[in-house]
């Protein structure tokens, strides 16, 4: 018997696994390496997982199919956990997440053209880093006056971070994105595509898809996730409530695996090896050399972290900013209690338990500010102390998760459908 | 409904969508474009005025639906999914649950005929309950903005509530527009002042 196997049994609980044979969902992007590893290097095994991993190319077959129980887990949008408990835009499905499976790794490219055309608009605000939609803002006002049409910019989902990272970039600047631009949803895989074939003018969207853009000398990339909030949240390992009440045993095995997975992945020195595996057209099918400079980044940030700076940790602060942004742009039209919903969703309870498992380290606590930390810093409130990278936003703005309507109210761009006073009420 | 009904067909695999189009055909739709390669789906939907689309459940262009869904402006439609007799059952009460209908490939044309007109039929139904809504809405927003001019009469002017109303009732008249409009009017100037 293999020696890891016999310590993997002694682990609590993992001879009550409810489920052993496991289909588990991925969409092509670098973001699914943590996935790809638990099953390449034999994580999921070693944990008493027999795991069939799925490429869907939407998310909104994602989650149907987690909805009927067709995927017993899947990456997953953070926006799309609460749009589904929430229920908007079609059935309401209670989805939890005890692990995440990144932080950052998404950015915002321009076409070429697009970008000699804000050259022309507004040099200046181009210069430095990071870079202001300023420049895109004087350019919308020309196009108006001259009466073009607006400019096309693709998201990947309807509730997807890509949407409410975009947005706060451009109303930052002063531009309205309900009233400014037009914003539709393209899948990841065609994004480069609609952008050499004019259907688009810009997008937002997680690697490799801006890299290869860059690569192709098609785009030009104006300012990184990381830079507008660094180090923040990206995709999730999604499963449905009832899915977790029915197996908890098995998420626990779950977790554990994808932890080992992430904290291997992360390590700078495995990361062309990753690129190379999920590179094959089973995984992401797009060319090593632009998947490995996305997962590499030169070490400015602009790479998805998988494992440092607490990343597997679902934080219920950054839940609350991600539904913060959902109340801004009016996609929830109720008042809600969103540290109530957070909590719900986001079960860092979960997380700890399975890092505790492994003897990896966890926070134990679930909730900071946001926006305060200008560098590196540890945090000693957790197992053992974990070095944090920076979670500042690009504006200076911080996020103080017990004042939602105060930091509402100071946006001068915002599609608000419920009363401040309401949602006082509630948080 | 419309004894034609004129559909977009979305399927990457060739073969699945020919036999799917001509049982289409077989059972009264027109069948306005076929595409098998991913496209421009905003364009195509713009040029082609579908009556319904009928798309892959693993079709990458389901996200870009579900979007146009949700924008009034892009003129939604109704959406019907199909699904390969191989997929499991659970897929097909996924797709029950989260859209309109589903045909499973290799339906005769008596079968899908129905299926169609239930989703055209539901999505109807969904879309007017949504109108009335929003219709609810702005009536609920425009009394509130009615209340607040009154308000403003009554304090600035020292009208009766009554007073008030008549007042921006004349005005109303007077300019052939509606009470609610002049209220905002009154609000703004009361801004200014």
């Amino acid at each position: 018997m293999d020696p890891r196997l016999r310590i993997a049994a002694h682990v609590a609980g993992s001879e009550r696994i409810e489920k052993r044979r496991l289909r588990i969902g991925f969409v092509p992007l670098a973001d699914c390496a943590p996935l790809v590893f638990a099953k390449e290097r034999g994580y999921f095994r070693r944990h008493g997982l027999e795991v069939e991993l799925v490429r869907e190319v939407s998310w909104a077959t994602v989650r149907d199919k987690v909805a009927a129980g067709a995927l017993d887990a899947a990456q997953m949008l953070a926006p799309m956990t609460f749009a589904s408990a929430l229920g908007l835009g079609g059935r309401e499905l209670p989805l939890c997440t005890g692990h995440s499976l990144g932080l950052g790794g998404n950015a915002i490219t321009v076409s070429e053209a697009l970008y000699r055309r804000l050259v022309d608009a507004n040099p200046e605000a181009l210069i430095g880093r990071p870079v202001s939609a300023l420049a895109l803002r004087d350019l919308i006002e020309r196009d108006r006056g001259a009466g073009r049409p607006p400019l096309r910019f693709g998201i990947v989902f309807p509730h997807s971070t890509h949407d409410l990272e975009l947005r706060y970039w451009l109303a930052s600047a002063g531009i309205d994105p309900e009233r400014d631009l037009s914003l539709r949803v393209v899948p990841p895989p065609f994004m480069v595509q609609r952008l050499e074939e004019g259907h688009l003018d810009g997008y937002c969207v997680g690697e490799p898809w801006n890299a290869l853009a860059a690569d192709r000398r098609s785009g030009h990339t104006l300012i990184t996730k990381h830079e507008i909030w660094n180090y923040s949240p990206e995709k999730v390992l999604g499963v449905s409530e009832e899915w977790i009440d029915r197996h908890p045993f098995t998420h626990r095995a779950l977790l554990r695996a994808l932890l080992e997975a992430a904290a291997y992945v992360d390590a700078p020195g495995h990361r062309l090896e990753v690129a190379h595996t999920i590179a094959g057209e089973s995984f992401v099918d797009a060319p090593v050399g632009a998947l490995h400079r996305a997962l590499a980044a030169g070490g400015t940030g602009a790479a998805p972290v998988f494992h440092r700076n607490a990343a597997t940790h679902p934080w219920i602060s950054h839940a609350m900013w991600l539904l913060s942004q959902m109340l801004r742009w009016g996609y929830i039209e109720k008042p809600i209690d969103v540290r109530g919903l957070a909590r719900r969703v986001y079960r860092p309870d979960l997380h700890r338990e399975a890092a505790a498992d492994v003897g990896l380290p966890a926070p134990l606590v679930d909730e900071k500010l946001e926006g305060v930390h200008g560098g590196a810093w540890v945090i000693e409130e957790a197992t053992a102390p974990i070095a944090m990278g920076p979670d500042r936003f690009f504006d200076g703005l911080r996020f103080d998760p017990d004042r939602i309507p105060e930091y509402l109210e100071r946006f001068a761009i915002s599609s608000l459908r419920v009363r401040i006073d309401e949602l006082a009420e509630l948080n | 409904m419309k004894d034609e009904l004129r559909v977009l067909l979305l399927d990457a695999r060739v073969d699945r969508a020919r036999d799917l189009a001509r049982a289409l055909k077989d059972a009264g739709c027109q069948v306005v474009a076929q595409l098998v390669a991913p496209v421009d789906l905003h364009a195509t939907l713009r040029a082609v005025q579908p009556d319904l689309v009928i798309v892959d459940m693993d079709s990458p262009d389901r996200d870009t639906l579900e979007d146009m869904q949700r924008i009034t402006s892009e003129q939604p439609r109704p959406i019907v999914m199909f699904v390969d007799e191989s997929d499991s059952e659970s897929i097909r009460t996924a797709v029950r649950a989260g859209v309109a209908g589903y045909v499973v490939k290799g339906a005769s044309p008596e079968r899908i005929r129905p299926v169609l007109e239930v989703a055209v039929a539901r999505f109807e139904q969904f879309q007017a309950l949504r109108n009335e809504l929003a219709r609810a809405q702005s009536t609920l927003a425009e009394r509130k903005v009615i209340e607040r001019a009154k308000g403003i009469l009554m304090e600035k002017r020292g009208y009766s509530e009554e007073e008030a109303f008549r007042m921006l009732r004349k005005m109303a008249m007077n300019q052939g527009i509606r009470v609610a409009e002049v209220a905002r009017h009154v609000l703004a100037a009361a801004e200014l002042i």
